[in-house]
This record gives C-alpha cells, sequence and structure tokens, in this order.
C-alpha cells in the first residue's frame, strides 16, 4: 500500500430492512484497519466479508453500485446525513475513507422518498425514473446517419449548457434529498439538454408535456425551488435546468 | 392548456401568479399606509374615497379571489408534497448550508401571515370598510382611519400587544417573501443562471422594504407620531392657526373658542 495511508477503525450504524415491507433498523457493525486509501465501497465489501464470515443472521448488506466510477448512477446511500456521503459534487463510489476519521461512527441509510421504495436493506427502487426517461426522454425523429460535426452550428455557451444538464447520471439524490420529494431537477436535466440543441428542439414540446405528466402520475412532489437538490447533485446539475423545464412546459402547453 | 391546472408545475404557477398578485397588492397598501405618516387628514381622505368607492369594493373581492386560489392551492401542493416526501424519514440530514429556512417553512409562513391578516381585518378592514358598507357606528367614524391607527398602536390598554403581533406578522411576511419573490419568478421560467442571484437580491431588498416600511408606521403610531387633529375649519374666528383644538374633526359649532376668537 502507498505511503501515507493510515488505518481506521470505524463504527457502522447501517440501515437493515429485509424487504419493502419489513420493519427495519439499524443495526450497529465494526470494522477495523480499512486503509484510508479505501473507497467508500471497498470498505463496504470489507464489511460484507466480515458479515459473511462471521455468518450473522441478516447476511451482508444489499446495496446498489456498477461502474464505481461515477458514470452509471447506480449507487446510492445516505451516509451521514447527506446524499452521497460529506464530500460535495461526487457519487458515493467516488467516496474516499479519507475523508473520515479513526473512530468515527458512520450512518449509513438508504434513500427515504416516497417514490423510492426500499427493496432490501440500502437498494432502493429507481424504476420510476426509467419510466419518466421512456415517457419521452429521447430523440425519437430518425436523425439519418452520423452528419458532419460542423454542419449543425451550435454555439459554445449552449453546447456547454446541454452539456451540464447531460451530466445528469440519474442516481436519484435529488428526489432523495427534497423534502418535497420532488424530481424535479432529473426531469429538468433530461428535458434540458434536449431542448437546447436542435435534434431536441424538434419534439420539445411533447417531451416536456409527456415527461411532466409521467413524474406527476408516479407521485413525485411538487417542487419550492428549496435548492436542496443542486447542492447535494454529484453532477452539481443546476437549478437553473428547471427554470428551463417550467419554461418549456408553460410554452407547450400555451400552443394548444 | 388541456389539464395543465391539475400538473405540478401547473399548480406551481398559480401559485406564483397570485403571490405575484398579492404582492402587487402589499406595494399599494403600503404606499396607503406611509400617507398618514405625512398627513392624518390626508390619509383619512384616501380611507374616504377608498371606503366609499365600489371599484375599491369590486377590488377587494378580486383580492380575496387572490388570496383564496393562493391559500387552497398552498395546502393543496403541500399535502401532496408530504405524502410525496412518504413516511420514512432520515435518521439524521444535515444539508449543507445554502437552503433558504424560508422555503423549507412557506405553508408555516403563510399560516401566521393569515393569522396576522385576521387581527388586522378585525382591527381596520371591519371597522372601515365593512362599516362604511353596512352603516354601522363604531368608536371613531369609519373614514377616520389615522384616529382607529392611533387607538390600537397607541391609546389602547393593548396597544403593546397589538404592536407586537403586527411585528411578528411582519417577520413572518418577510421570510416568506424573501424566498416568495424569486421563487415566483423561477415557477414562471423567468430566471437563469445569471437571474438567479440577482432575483435573490432584488427579493432581499424588496421584502426589506416592504416590511420594513409596514414596520415604521407601526412604529411611528406606537410612539404617538400620528397627528389625529383635524385642520382648523374655523379659522376666523378660532385661535387655531392650523390645528384644531377640539378631540372630534373640527366642528365650528361646537368650538370652545369661537367666542373668544380674534
Ligand atoms: C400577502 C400575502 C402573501 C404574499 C404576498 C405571498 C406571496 C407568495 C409568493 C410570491 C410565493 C412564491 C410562489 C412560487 O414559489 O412560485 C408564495 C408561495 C407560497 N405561499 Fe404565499 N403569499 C402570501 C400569503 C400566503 C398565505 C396566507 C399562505 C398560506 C396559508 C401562503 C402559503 C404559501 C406557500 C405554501 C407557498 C409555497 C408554494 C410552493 O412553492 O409550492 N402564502 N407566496
Ligand atoms: S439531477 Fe443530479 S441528483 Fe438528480 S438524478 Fe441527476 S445526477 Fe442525480
Ligand atoms: S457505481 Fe456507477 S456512479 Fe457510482
Amino acid at each position: 500500500m502507498a505511503e501515507g495511508h493510515k488505518s481506521l477503525n470505524l463504527t457502522l450504524r447501517v440501515w437493515r430492512q429485509a424487504n419493502r415491507q419489513a420493519k427495519g433498523e439499524f443495526k450497529v457493525y465494526n470494522v477495523k484497519d480499512i486503509s484510508t486509501e479505501a473507497s467508500f465501497l471497498e470498505m463496504m465489501d470489507i464489511l460484507n466479508e466480515q458479515l459473511i464470515n462471521e455468518q450473522v443472521p441478516e447476511g451482508p448488506v444489499a446495496f446498489d453500485h456498477d461502474c464505481r466510477e461515477g458514470i452509471c448512477g447506480m449507487c446510492s446511500l445516505f451516509i451521514n446525513g447527506r446524499a452521497h456521503g460529506p464530500d460535495d459534487d461526487i457519487t458515493t463510489c467516488q467516496l474516499h475513507m479519507r475523508k473520515f476519521n479513526d473512530g468515527d461512527t458512520i450512518t449509513i441509510e438508504p434513500w427515504r422518498s416516497g417514490g423510492f421504495p426500499i427493496i432490501k436493506d440500502l437498494m432502493v427502487d429507481r424504476t420510476a425514473y426509467d419510466k419518466i426517461m421512456q415517457a419521452g426522454g429521447f430523440v425519437s425523429v430518425s436523425t439519418g446517419g452520423v452528419p458532419d460535426a460542423n454542419a449543425i452550428p451550435i454555439s459554445k455557451v449552449i453546447a456547454d449548457e446541454a452539456m451540464d444538464a447531460a451530466a445528469c447520471i440519474g442516481c436519484g439524490a435529488c428526489a432523495a434529498t427534497c423534502k418535497n420529494g420532488s424530481a424535479m431537477l432529473f426531469v429538468s436535466a433530461k428535458v434540458s439538454q434536449l431542448a437546447l440543441l436542435p435534434q431536441g428542439k424538434v419534439e420539445a414540446a411533447k417531451r416536456a408535456k409527456a415527461m411532466v405528466k409521467k413524474m406527476d402520475e408516479l407521485g413525485f412532489g411538487n417542487c419550492t425551488n428549496t435548492g436542496a437538490c443542486e447542492l447535494e447533485c454529484p453532477k452539481s446539475v443546476s437549478i437553473s435546468h428547471i427554470a428551463r423545464l417550467n419554461r418549456e412546459f408553460l410554452k407547450a402547453n400555451i400552443k394548444d | 392548456m388541456k389539464g395543465f391546472f391539475k400538473s405540478s408545475i401547473g399548480k406551481k404557477v398559480l401559485m406564483s401568479v397570485s403571490g405575484l398578485f398579492l404582492i402587487l397588492f402589499l406595494l399599494f397598501h403600503l404606499c396607503m399606509n406611509l400617507v398618514v405618516v405625512f398627513s392624518a387628514s390626508a390619509y383619512n381622505e384616501v380611507c374616504a374615497f377608498l371606503g366609499s368607492n365600489w371599484y375599491a369594493v369590486a377590488g377587494t373581492m378580486v383580492l380575496a379571489a387572490g388570496f383564496l386560489v393562493h391559500i387552497v392551492y398552498a395546502f393543496i401542493l403541500t399535502a401532496q408534497n408530504r405524502k410525496a416526501r412518504g413516511t420514512d424519514r432520515y435518521d439524521n440530514q444535515n444539508l449543507p448550508a445554502g437552503v433558504e429556512f424560508a422555503s423549507k417553512n412557506m405553508l408555516v409562513l403563510g399560516v401566521i401571515v393569515c393569522c396576522g391578516l385576521l387581527v388586522h381585518f378585525g382591527q381596520f378592514w371591519a371597522k372601515m370598510m365593512y362599516a362604511e358598507l353596512a352603516g354601522t357606528e363604531g368608536q371613531f367614524a369609519p373614514t377616520d382611519g389615522a384616529a382607529w391607527i392611533n387607538w390600537y398602536f397607541h391609546d389602547s390598554p393593548l396597544a403593546v400587544a397589538f404592536v407586537i403581533v403586527y411585528l411578528v406578522w411582519f417577520a413572518a411576511l418577510w421570510l416568506h417573501l424573501n424566498h416568495g419573490f424569486w421563487s415566483a419568478f423561477h415557477t414562471v421560467g423567468l430566471s437563469n443562471n445569471v437571474w438567479i442571484p440577482r432575483l435573490k437580491c432584488i427579493a432581499k431588498w424588496f421584502s426589506t422594504i416592504i416590511c420594513a416600511g409596514f414596520a415604521f408606521v407601526v412604529i411611528f403610531a406606537a410612539c404617538g407620531g400620528i397627528n389625529t387633529k383635524s385642520d382648523c375649519c374655523n379659522k376666523e374666528k378660532c385661535g387655531a392657526k392650523t390645528e384644531c383644538h377640539q378631540e372630534a374633526p373640527c366642528n365650528p359649532q361646537t368650538c370652545p373658542n369661537a367666542e373668544q376668537g380674534k
């Protein structure tokens, strides 16, 4: 192991819940000799190995993860009171143990929001976001073959803005953090990234209406512009996209 | 527009537009109140004009409708949001700094504003606009707004309590507007990365000016600053140079100075 790393002994308070209906509770586990160079999810792997070896009745902790490099949006976890943990602008898989100190107690909870029911332990059902995407988060008109990169001029400002919105990985931290259980940051990012670009503009009105309709149907809350979502978004998606979504939605409704 | 007002954004637009309408009303109301600081009789003229004027009554109805929409949707939206949030609560949630207190407590602040309004209605609207329309008799004439203000905040035995209630009311309004002002623009899409900080700054100034203005009038009245005496209407006979010495509005018939007048 590289020089300069330290070992941490930690107390973990982990939410354990057998299934959606079961009553959950915090279980306390101790882990030893965790390197400050380990990632948070590696620490979870070590914990699980330990739980398997110890044959605890509740078994290893179920938690979501996939790419472990901040691009898939699978990892979740509410760590010490914050979505994706105590660092800013990163996903849980990008969180490292150097953010913690020896002897710390770490509380690990699942996303808790009406739209994301718990499946098991720290794993929640986030298919609601997929359903919103299926309602209109795509370009369905035929765009032909790959056009020449310069055939459609797009200003740098617009391209950057669309790219910032496209950075959304659909992790769900926005709705999980929001006191209103609102998915507006996610929906606005998805509507924005396409509404800003000529390829997406064609269906902008239809898309805004369809995605908002689906979001409402699925029972997500109404945005009161608290801005908590943008503070916890691992991709720093700005609430200015919410203003654009509102604009797109109003325009779409006035048109017909 | 089919289904627009059933959608989450549509309902928020109703909230925003009714809120902005109420803000305009507040601005108008403040201008009216400030008149009393400069001249009680000018203020009473404004009261007389707005009390007996059917346009003002119609305006009041529109205003009531605005409040109704705002309040009804406030409860609908808040109820839906609580449901969306679900029953599960985090063991602890420590948000990083940057979330305004007001943005998370708009309903509570709104309810405080509403309670203040009810007190205010009982004190002024019922004694002035309503009394004039219904022709009921009060301690002071319905058009003598300055006397009513002076009574509630200076002469009444409960004056100190009224001043405190009003200041709490304005503090809640300040918080509500601090968030509400910029949020309303954001809701109708009139905002972006450049304008969010600008709107938040304007919101701070605007809510401070409005609430400080209202509070100033109350404190001014509490300090006995309102001159409830009317201008002398009997100058040739009475000794008063400008201000009438009588308790009631100047009346040449009952003027005690009429005989000694030079
Ligand atoms: C003079 C009185 C009032 C003014 C000027 C006012 C103004 C506003 C404004 C401008 C907004 C922002 C709308 C938006 O975010 O789009 C707002 C939001 C709100 N108001 Fe008021 N309001 C007043 C009274 C009330 C009352 C009496 C209540 C409730 C009993 C109330 C409850 C709310 C709530 C819950 C919100 C947040 C709604 C949301 O963001 O979804 N307000 N108000
Ligand atoms: S907007 Fe941010 S917090 Fe919300 S789903 Fe996308 S990446 Fe996650
Ligand atoms: S596991 Fe893919 S973003 Fe964290």
